[in-house]
């Protein structure tokens, strides 16, 4: 298993963990009467199982499974997928901090942050499509 | 890889570009109030990310990588598969599409019935192939 795909598998297990423990505090809001603000890190929730976990699962397996692009280049470009890991989580965590502070203290610096983790994880998908793309062929 | 997982691949590949595209514009709104029209897209989003990507993305694997029969079709009915493919795309447009008209529940359920039936299909064919190496 290459390099980039354990640094991929073992991040989606570790935030899945993180959601889990979140998916938890989320629960427990309502019968142990905890802050409503915690309710701001629904969508963190969701996208850390999204995103974090399932998403990034697949990124890995895909970068060592799917069919060699060349033999010079098994796994395509190493920058591209080293790149799409940097910026996905990157852009992931930027969203767990600035999303719930935003909801319930809006400022500017948050907003930007949020514009900022938008970007990144744009720029994750594009990048891993196409390092992917040319590697999705028939034999 | 067959071809019908390449297709299936290539099109989660692109509906993954679409999805991130989508979540990043209603992030961004959620950042800087600039794109007030952004969360009418958020069922679009929810869509594409869920059945186009992951959802495509496994039948597309799964159609390439489960234990082959060792008779004519190898991988299954080709056919169940092509009309999985229509099918699940089919349910996924209209189901987006329902999310931009007044009074369109009707079509939702078509969508969802049309992407029932692709993964149905998709079961289907699987069912068979899940089974010990040595049984081929």
């Amino acid at each position: 298993m290459p390099l980039v795909t354990r640094w991929f598998l073992r991040t989606s297990l570790i935030f899945l963990i993180l959601a889990f423990l979140l998916g938890m505090l989320l629960a427990a809001r309502a019968p142990l009467g905890l802050n409503n603000g915690i309710a701001a890190l629904n969508p963190v929730f969701f996208h850390l199982v999204f995103v974090g976990f399932v998403t990034q699962l697949i990124f890995g397996v895909v970068l060592w499974l799917f069919p060699k692009h060349t033999k010079e280049k098994p796994r395509g470009s190493e920058t591209l997928a080293w790149s799409s890991y940097v910026l996905l989580n990157t852009g992931l965590i930027l969203r767990v901090v600035a999303e719930p502070i935003n909801t319930n203290a809006p400022a500017p610096i948050w907003g930007w942050l949020l514009v900022a983790s938008a970007t990144t994880q744009w720029v994750a998908g594009i990048l891993f499509a196409a390092n992917t793309w040319p590697r999705v062929k028939e034999r | 890889m067959p071809r019908l997982s390449v297709y299936f691949i290539r099109t989660a590949l692109v509906y993954l570009v679409a999805g991130f595209s989508i979540g990043a514009l209603i992030l961004a709104q959620k950042g800087s109030a600039v794109i007030p029209f952004a969360w009418r897209l958020l069922p679009a989003h929810i869509e594409i990310m869920f059945f186009g990507w992951t959802m495509q993305l496994i039948i597309g694997t799964a159609f390439w990588i489960l234990p082959r029969h060792a008779r004519m079709e190898k991988r299954g009915r080709e056919a169940l598969l092509f009309s999985s493919y229509f099918s699940l795309n089919s349910g996924i447009w209209l189901a987006m599409l329902s999310s931009f008209l007044p009074n369109a529940a009707w079509l939702l359920l078509t969508g969802r019935l049309a992407e029932g039936l692709g993964l149905a299909a998709f079961i289907l064919n699987s069912w068979v192939r899940i089974r010990p190496f040595a049984a081929q």
